[in-house]
């Protein structure tokens, strides 16, 4: 079982880095706010959103099928994957049947829960990620720790070390406007010599049969202008009925995600470009199990905007990579559990529950809601560790009974601070006990009622 | 079963409840007192120049740009500019090397400084990414103030390459700081003809 708490001890125990990765999130958080501050139609288009996604996932299959017939019309081919192997296996064969050995990828956290980029590798095939971030964290031999800012965990100085490394840039360069140019000129060399491109989707209109694809830098856009083929890898969930559906999503997705008012490429492919070949795999992986679950199925709403991650106390203070899991943070760790619930039994425990996630998420899932019932299931389903599941029990029987709340209360005050601390609570200190409880303070308080 | 049929049947299976979709037709979202300026400022926040070309034409106005102005090759799908001949291009490998590209846009959008461009389903789109520095040349009259608007007035096309625009290529990877030029445009300025 992943042991968040566990995992993420060394990157709390480097006080100086845990405040700056706190402050780098965050601030991405408030960039959010004031973007959302300029639109009076906000929270109107949040409840659109939702709306349009739960209509959506409401007939999933006709709008598939839909999207299906509008893609083939529009000149592209349509995969369909049950699984991650199926998924692997079906790129692999289309890039093995073209003779394809260089393939430019941008980003998609699809085939990074599907292990695609091993996979890939194993078999012969050098696997460019080519969004910075994702380059810097493939440099490293290491997972991104954001479904957005994949690099968001490394500071410039190391990102300097490591690109005098694999580019050769000079000692000592920790400038992200000369280590973003080195990167340039690199996978510049990378693009024009890629056989194929590979890229995520982030919405797949029904009605037209396009895919759309969204990013800052233009890597999704040079990956595919320039070889002749050209991979959509896509969950079942990224349907939007129509172009005007996507409007909704659009105007909230960069705002969410970075502050942006839309990100600079937001590519619309209908069909191949003359000349070459444009093929969809479109993969469930799970989807139709959380499709099936009515308490649970509001998460395929997602439109990974990070958001949540951004404005998680959790995340903030852990880190991506101590998740374990493709897709860190409150919608990691709802989806997480129904790949693998005995793997991932802990990390609907790596929240406060606080419910801030679900007051930013643009589509309104109840992410918090959601954790709170994984962990009950959890428990149901015997995944909990027994001493997780001793001290539940043990403070239900005591909230059941006014009697030994107040003196668990009392022996609180008293025994707490000189208990020994362990898991989150390993770097905090404790604030000062009160001497007396809140009722006696109540009680005791001077003034009129 | 193949996997087409397998996965539609357990979309089915999971028994969703229908749900309505919502009318669209109602949301009218933002709209600004003055569209242009507004554009413009959202050009600058996406990173981008604005221009607003009054007289004179848009060949006098791009020789404004130091970028333009300094350029060898260039490329335009606004007729009339630039000095390759974009339909003699066998392999978009060959626009690598091209500093300069000017492309028309159908709509302009106030909200985030989004510009329309489609390829009209031609081979080489690769120059909008490849080239160095880029100029989009929208009329005034094709503002809309914000997205839903757009959506409206749009009509996607069956076949072919289409996308929104907005500055030059950036990214923010390293430590949260902006840096301008990733891996397409170094700069982008747009102009509004009337
Ligand atoms: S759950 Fe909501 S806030 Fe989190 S990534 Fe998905 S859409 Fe964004």
């Amino acid at each position: 079982m992943i042991d968040h708490a566990a995992r993420a001890k060394t990157f709390v125990e480097d006080e100086v880095r845990l405040h700056w990765h706190d402050k780098a999130v965050w601030f991405v958080r408030q960039k959010r706010d004031l973007a959302r501050a300029v639109l009076p139609e906000w929270e109107e288009l949040r409840t659109l959103a939702s709306q349009i996604k739960a209509h959506t996932l409401s007939r999933l299959a006709d709008y598939l099928e839909e999207f299906e017939k509008k893609a083939l019309a529009a000149g592209a081919q349509v995969h369909w994957a049950r699984d991650a192997d199926e998924h692997n296996l079906i790129v692999h064969g289309l890039l093995q049947a073209r003779g394809v050995t260089r393939l430019v990828k941008s980003k998609s956290m699809l085939t990074e829960d599907c292990g695609l980029n091993p996979y890939l590798e194993a078999r012969g095939i050098e696997v460019v990620d080519t969004d910075l971030g994702e380059r810097i964290v493939q440099f490293r031999h290491e997972p991104p720790s954001h479904i957005v800012m994949p690099a968001i965990h490394l500071r410039k100085e190391e990102i300097g070390v490591l690109f005098h490394e694999r580019l050769g840039t000079p000692v000592g360069l920790a400038d992200p406007r000369a280590l973003t140019e080195a990167a340039r000129q690199h996978l510049r060399a990378k693009f024009l010599g890629a056989q194929a491109g590979l890229t995520g989707v982030n919405f797949a209109i029904a009605s037209t049969g396009g895919v759309v694809v969204c990013t800052n830098e233009g890597n999704a856009d040079l990956g595919t202008a320039l070889p002749p083929l050209h991979i959509a890898c896509m969950g079942v969930e990224k349907l939007v009925p129509g172009p005007r559906e996507l409007g909704v999503f659009l105007r909230l997705l960069a705002r969410s995600a970075t502050g942006q008012a839309i990100t600079t490429y937001t590519s619309h492919y209908h069909g191949p470009r003359p000349g070459a070949e444009l093929h969809i795999v479109i993969v469930d992986h799970g989807r139709s199990g959380i499709l099936a679950r009515k308490e649970f199925r509001r998460a395929l709403q997602c439109i990974r905007c990070g958001a949540c991650l951004n404005t998680c106390p959790v995340y903030r203070h852990s880190g991506g990579h101590s998740y374990g899991v493709a897709v860190a943070g409150p919608i990691g760790s709802v989806l997480a559990p129904h790949l693998d619930a005995k793997k991932n039994a802990g990390l609907p425990f790596a929240s406060t529950l606080c419910g801030s996630c679900t007051d930013v998420c643009p589509v309104r899932i109840d992410l918090h809601h959601q954790l709170l019932l994984w962990r009950g299931e959890l428990a149901a389903r015997g995944l909990v560790p027994l001493g997780k599941r001793f001290v539940s029990r043990v403070g239900r029987w005591v909230l059941l009974r006014t009697w030994a709340y107040r003196l668990f209360g009392k022996l609180a005050r008293i025994f707490a601070p000189l208990l020994p601390r362990s898991g989150w609570t390993r770097q905090r200190e404790l604030p000062p006990m009160p001497r007396e409880s809140f009722r006696a303070q109540w009680r005791n308080r001077a003034g009129p009622r | 079963m193949p996997a087409r049929d397998d996965i539609l049947r357990a979309l089915r299976a999971a028994e969703v409840p229908p749900l309505p979709r919502p009318d669209l037709s109602a949301v009218a979202g933002i709209r600004y007192d003055d569209l242009r300026e507004r554009f413009a400022k959202s050009v600058v926040e996406a990173g981008g120049r604005c221009a607003v070309v009054l007289q004179g034409s848009v060949a006098s106005a791009l020789l404004q740009i130091p970028e333009y102005a300094a350029a060898t090759k260039i490329a335009s799908l606004v007729p009339g500019i630039g000095n390759l001949d974009l339909t003699a291009v066998k392999d978009p490998h060959e626009l690598a090397e091209v500093d300069f590209c000017v492309l028309p846009a159908e709509l302009g959008v106030a909200e985030n400084g989004a510009c329309w461009i489609t390829d009209h389903g031609r081979a080489n789109r690769a120059v909008c990414f490849l080239a160095q520095h880029l100029a989009i040349v929208v009329q005034a009259s094709s503002l809309v103030h914000n997205l839903h608007e757009a959506y409206a007035r749009l009509e996607l096309p069956a076949r072919g390459f289409s996308m929104w625009l907005s500055g030059p290529s950036k990214t923010a990877d390293i430590e949260q700081s902006l840096v301008i030029g990733a891996h397409g445009a170094r700069s982008c300025t747009v102009l509004v003809t009337s």
